[in-house]
């Protein structure tokens, strides 16, 4: 996961080019619970970084997720329309939500590392 | 032991009826409907016997925890007794009135509304109220939409209403459909609001507080009248949502701590029944200032009785149907009218009394997330605890006692919310410790049983996942796969 | 009648516990100089022999019950089983709170399940939920939920010749969210909404169109023309508004007519009329807009040991946790009411259900026919209505016909004139199967009579 980047909100960006695939991290989703339904953006829509793109439903809450790079969307993850599950079981690869085509590479430079966005999690986990 | 009843389409069977009804016409003239508009059948629609019907029913209504079968210590709910002779006089035919019906034929029934709001003026101190709220989130809604036209009038809407990190969730819900934005201020040490943070907070933007008082961790909002001080210095006003109005109802007046617009929840302070889920009635307060705004209709009082008037310009206009949910009305001024003025403070003194009962017993095992002191209920958390507050909420099913309200406000962590009203005899009370006791003690030995409650109760612990994940919500013959 | 279960001895044995030695100490955070304020201005108590006297004293007032009533006009006075009061006000029912736990309210929870199926058959649509506040609230929703599901267009239509109050219910609650409402105006030929007058005002940026069938003045409208031209337009709803539920078993159901939101009242399911309230508002629409409906929705599911069993869902959009993002701040809501509903409507059943909608009919085709005979007066809609007729008088004589059949007890429904000005010379009056024919004879008689 060399090219994963991550974001205070606990959203990934998966950089290939400039396609970004973008999902919520294995921390996010313990602190949902069981997630029951996402909803997914549709392809063509265009985000500025920062806005909500989605959000997923699980038993006990329902949580925004914010997009952490901004671009048009081309692809949605069909998959978690009946399996939602998927990002519990595994939210850095099969629990993808959507694909962007990025309109400002330079904002990948704000979003952490993982061994930054490990140390983060360490600093709340402390609070 | 419990038989759980097939759904009534399940047991119903062709040409099984349960009804009687003699039709007033000698023939069967025809329809003055297009044939292709007229529905020629419900399919599937139940077909029942009237016995089977009572058995269905009476079979359901045995599954169901209440407060006429046990203790029902929810939190913030206040689930006291619901008296009979309320069901009895609100059931009386003779107020069962067309809402439209010409004010001069029904003068007893805008008499019983007019003394209702007599009472909530003398007990509350606003001078002004209107019963149509149908719910307190619903009169919510109403009084902080009349907030907005009152600043309106002044000039200025403005855009956030503040509130405490403790609301609970109607707060922000209802300030939102308002058009307000919210900002949570957070509580300090002593569980309550901080004056200076108040303060802090306190700008050209902000148009009302909404306290609740007590608030939701029982705990007296002591600094209120200092708070509404710095709001009216502000321009701003003061909101108090009434649900614990049990904590000092008769004792202390709302409107003599400075609050501008009050709701009040008569299916719970004022003992009218929950039903599981309604109907209540959220009638709500205001000071002079705010008079003009209040919905429509109006009761108003005229050389010829009572009647209704329609509200001038500056009403926020009309939230509900008619005049407001009546029977539930009917039901608080019956009880009201029991107390009288000799036992009304009976209820707010008994109601923290044994609050403060339990929590002086519950201290020594659970722990309280605040020391200040609190009235008519008490939040414990559940840290430190060897198993976690759902889990002894379920177990506490097993003892044929509701449990306490689980995880809210979400200050506290596992919060368990107690709230037994006045309505409990000290023997509950002391029940209720001992089953707390009782299933703590099992934790220790045997934590499997509780983690895996309840297993008394008529069905086990049901799987909510699978209920948000596939939802099914509702019978069909061959349901689609 | 005592709802104080403590003795004098339980405080005393309880306050040493607290380590108190008044209750008063309890209170000493309040404000020591407004609290224990004077409660002179309150009456005395009432002991309960004494308490249903004062009210059979006050309730005397009330003239009504000596008076002949066809008012209608959103609240329904109809025919209600034994039954339905008997298994209702069972304590089981009555005083348990939401049915937050499951697994000790199975009783309520399936009633409910029950409840959102029946009426999923009588509208024909997907889902439904278990309850809204009344029939003018659940048409505020049901215009938010459209907007929602549209992807928040702004502008919703809405017909001219819907219930007065809903209308003024649905515009107090747009007043401060960015959403405006635009009328179509109805035909006070027909009574109708005219395709061309809908088609002129949809456009891309409306969310849906709100209309009443049978609508405000009684008659059917014409729900797949309508939602034909709804439809033109994406993610627009066509909602139908239903104020006299006991229409649905009579007429083809609302999704024949591809409505995608019915909404309205259901205290024709088995509500007295208790002067206007608590009455039951519903809403049911495609499974499309699960997402976004507002109210508690009961679903099914299975226990730890494979039974099967109902607990409220979904109500992770609900106001207790998503606060200020949810599709609505409903907490409590009518579920009682809709329980009363469901024992009424499982009561008469299939046949009893539309018997007793076509019985209204009839004594309103009755009246119709009857009517016929009075030459100064006339119904001004014929056809294609269900229980609820206009009746125009001749130019400034409606209110002395009002007033003339009153002093003969006879309330002649409601005047039109405050609310539509086309129609300032009617009355809109109800039959239900409750009136007999010899009522239905009197008010013709007292028709015929009234002098111009």
């Amino acid at each position: 996961m060399a090219n994963c980047k991550f974001s205070k909100e606990h959203e990934w960006a998966k950089l290939e080019g400039d396609t970004a695939t973008i999902g919520v991290s294995d921390y996010a989703q313990k602190e949902l619970g069981d997630i029951v339904y996402v909803e997914l953006p549709q392809v063509g829509d265009s985000f500025e970084k920062g806005e909500t793109c989605s959000n997923i439903e699980s038993v006990k809450a329902v949580n925004d997720v914010y997009t952490p790079l901004s671009g048009e969307v081309t692809q949605v993850n069909e998959d978690l329309e009946d399996q939602p599950e998927l990002i519990n079981q595994d939210a850095l690869g099969k629990g993808w939500i959507f694909k962007l085509k990025i309109t400002k590479p330079g904002e990948a430079d704000d979003l952490m590392t993982r061994d930054e966005y490990d140390e983060y999690l360490k600093g709340i986990a402390e609070e | 032991m419990f038989k759980i009843p097939r759904l009534l389409f399940e047991k119903s069977r062709p040409g099984k009826t349960g009804y009687s009804f003699a039709s007033p016409l000698p023939d069967d003239p025809p329809l003055l409907i297009e044939g292709d508009r007229v529905r020629q059948d419900i399919p599937d629609f139940p077909e029942l016997s009237e016995v089977e019907i009572v058995r269905h029913y009476t079979n359901l209504s045995i599954l169901n925890h209440s407060v006429d079968r046990g203790f029902y210590p929810l939190g913030s709910c206040t689930m006291k007794y619901n008296p009979k002779l309320n069901e009895k006089i609100a059931g009386m035919a003779e107020l069962s009135a067309h809402p439209y019906t010409p004010a001069d034929l029904v003068q007893g029934n805008l008499t019983l509304m007019h003394q209702l709001t007599g009472w909530l003026t003398a007990l509350t101190g606003l001078p002004h109220y209107t019963l149509s709220p149908a719910a307190g989130a619903h009169g919510e809604f109403l009084g902080i939409m009349m907030i907005r036209k009152y600043l309106e009038s002044r000039g200025d809407p403005r855009q956030i209403i503040l509130m405490p990190d403790s609301a609970h969730g109607t707060n922000p819900a209802s300030a939102h459909f308002a058009g307000y934005r919210i900002k949570e201020i957070p509580s300090n040490a002593d569980g309550i609001i901080d004056i200076n943070t108040l303060k802090q907070n306190l700008g050209p933007e902000v148009a009302a507080l909404m306290v609740t008082n007590p608030n939701t961790l029982g705990i007296f909002e002591k600094h209120v009248r200092e708070i509404s001080r710095a709001l009216h210095e502000n321009g701003s006003l003061l909101y108090m949502d009434g649900a614990n109005m049990n904590a000092f109802l008769g004792i202390l007046r709302p409107a003599d701590c400075g609050v501008d617009v009050l709701h009040l929840n008569l299916h719970k302070t004022f003992s009218t029944p929950h039903g599981g889920g309604g109907p209540g009635s959220g009638p709500i307060g205001v000071s002079e200032k705010l008079a003009e705004f209040l919905p429509q209709p109006r009761l108003i009082s005229g050389p010829e009785g009572f009647g209704f008037d329609p509200g001038g310009d500056q009403s926020v206009g009309r939230i509900k149907n008619f005049y407001g949910n009546y029977l539930v009305m009917v039901k608080a001024l019956v009880y009201l009218k029991s107390l009288g003025r000799e036992n009304i403070r009976q209820v707010a003194e008994d109601a923290v009394l044994n609050a403060n009962y339990l929590r002086a017993r519950l201290k020594e095992i659970l722990r309280l997330p605040y020391p200040s002191k609190t009235l008519h209920e008490v939040v414990f958390t559940d840290k430190g605890l060897p198993v976690s507050t759902l889990h002894i909420a379920k177990r506490l099913l097993d003892y044929n006692m509701h449990p306490f309200t689980m995880y809210f406000p979400l200050i506290v962590q596992g919060a368990m919310m107690i709230e037994p009203t006045e309505t409990e005899s000290r023997e509950t009370l002391d029940e209720f410790v001992e089953a707390l006791q009782a299933i703590l003690t099992e934790a220790g030995k045997n934590p499997e049983i509780i983690e895996t409650a309840p297993h008394r109760t008529p069905v086990k612990k049901l799987d909510e996942t699978l209920a948000a994940r596939q939802p099914v919500l509702k019978w069909q013959r061959n349901p689609e796969s | 009648m005592n709802y104080f279960p403590l003795t004098d001895q339980d405080r005393k044995a309880m306050r040493e516990v607290i380590g108190i030695k008044e209750t008063r100490e309890l209170f000493s955070d309040l404000p020591a100089d407004p609290a224990y304020f004077p409660l002179d201005d309150l009456p005395p108590a009432l002991a309960e022999n004494r308490l249903l006297r004062d009210f059979q004293d006050i309730l005397r007032k009330n003239t009504f019950p000596e008076y002949t009533s066809f008012l209608g006009a959103g609240a329904y006075d109809h025919f209600i089983p034994e039954v339905v009061n008997h298994l209702s006000s069972r304590g089981e029912f009555v005083t348990p709170y939401t049915p937050y736990q499951p697994e000790a309210s199975q009783g309520s929870l399936q009633a409910l399940f029950e409840y959102q199926t029946m009426l999923c058959m009588l509208t024909g649509l997907d889902i439904a939920n278990s309850s809204l506040y009344d029939g003018g609230t659940a048409a505020a929703e049901a215009v938010l939920l459209a907007m929602r599901f549209s992807r928040n267009k702004k502008r919703c239509l809405v017909a001219e010749n819907i219930h007065p109050e809903y209308r003024s219910i649905i515009e107090t609650y747009l007043q401060n969210l960015d959403a405006r409402i635009d009328t179509v105006p109805f035909s006070p030929e027909t009574g109708k909404i005219k395709a061309e007058d809908l088609r002129d005002r949809m456009g891309e940026d409306v969310a849906g169109f709100l209309f009443q069938s049978p609508n405000f003045l009684g008659v059917i409208e014409d729900s797949q023309e309508i939602s034909d031209i709804v439809h033109q337009f994406k993610k627009a709803s066509s909602i139908q508004i239903v104020a006299e539920a006991l229409s649905l078993p009579l007429l083809v159901p609302p999704a024949q007519g591809n409505v995608d939101i019915v909404a309205g009242e259901a205290q024709s399911f088995g509500l007295p009329l208790w002067y206007g309230g608590p009455y039951l508002g519903f809403m049911s629409t495609r499974k499309e807009y699960l997402r976004q409906l507002p109210g508690r929705i009961v679903g099914q599911t299975r226990d730890r040991e494979g039974n099967p069993g109902y607990v409220l869902t979904l109500s992770t959009r609900e106001q207790h946790i998503r606060r200020e993002k949810a599709t609505s701040n409903i907490c409590t809501n009518q579920a009682w009411c809709a329980l009363r509903a469901a024992i009424y409507l499982s009561t008469m059943g299939r046949r009893g259900l539309s018997r007793i909608a076509r019985i209204n009919h009839q004594n309103t085709a009755y009246f119709i026919r009857e009517a016929e005979k009075l030459h100064r007066l006339k119904v001004r809609y014929r056809e294609n209505i269900f229980n609820e007729v206009v009746l125009s008088a001749p130019p400034r004589s409606v209110d002395r016909l009002f007033d003339e059949l009153k002093s003969r007890k006879i309330l002649a429904g409601i005047k039109l004139a405050p609310f539509f000005p086309q129609l300032a010379d009617s009355l809109l009056l109800n039959f239900t199967e409750k009136h007999t024919k010899e009522d239905i004879d009197r008010l013709i008689q007292a028709l015929g009579g009234f002098h111009v």
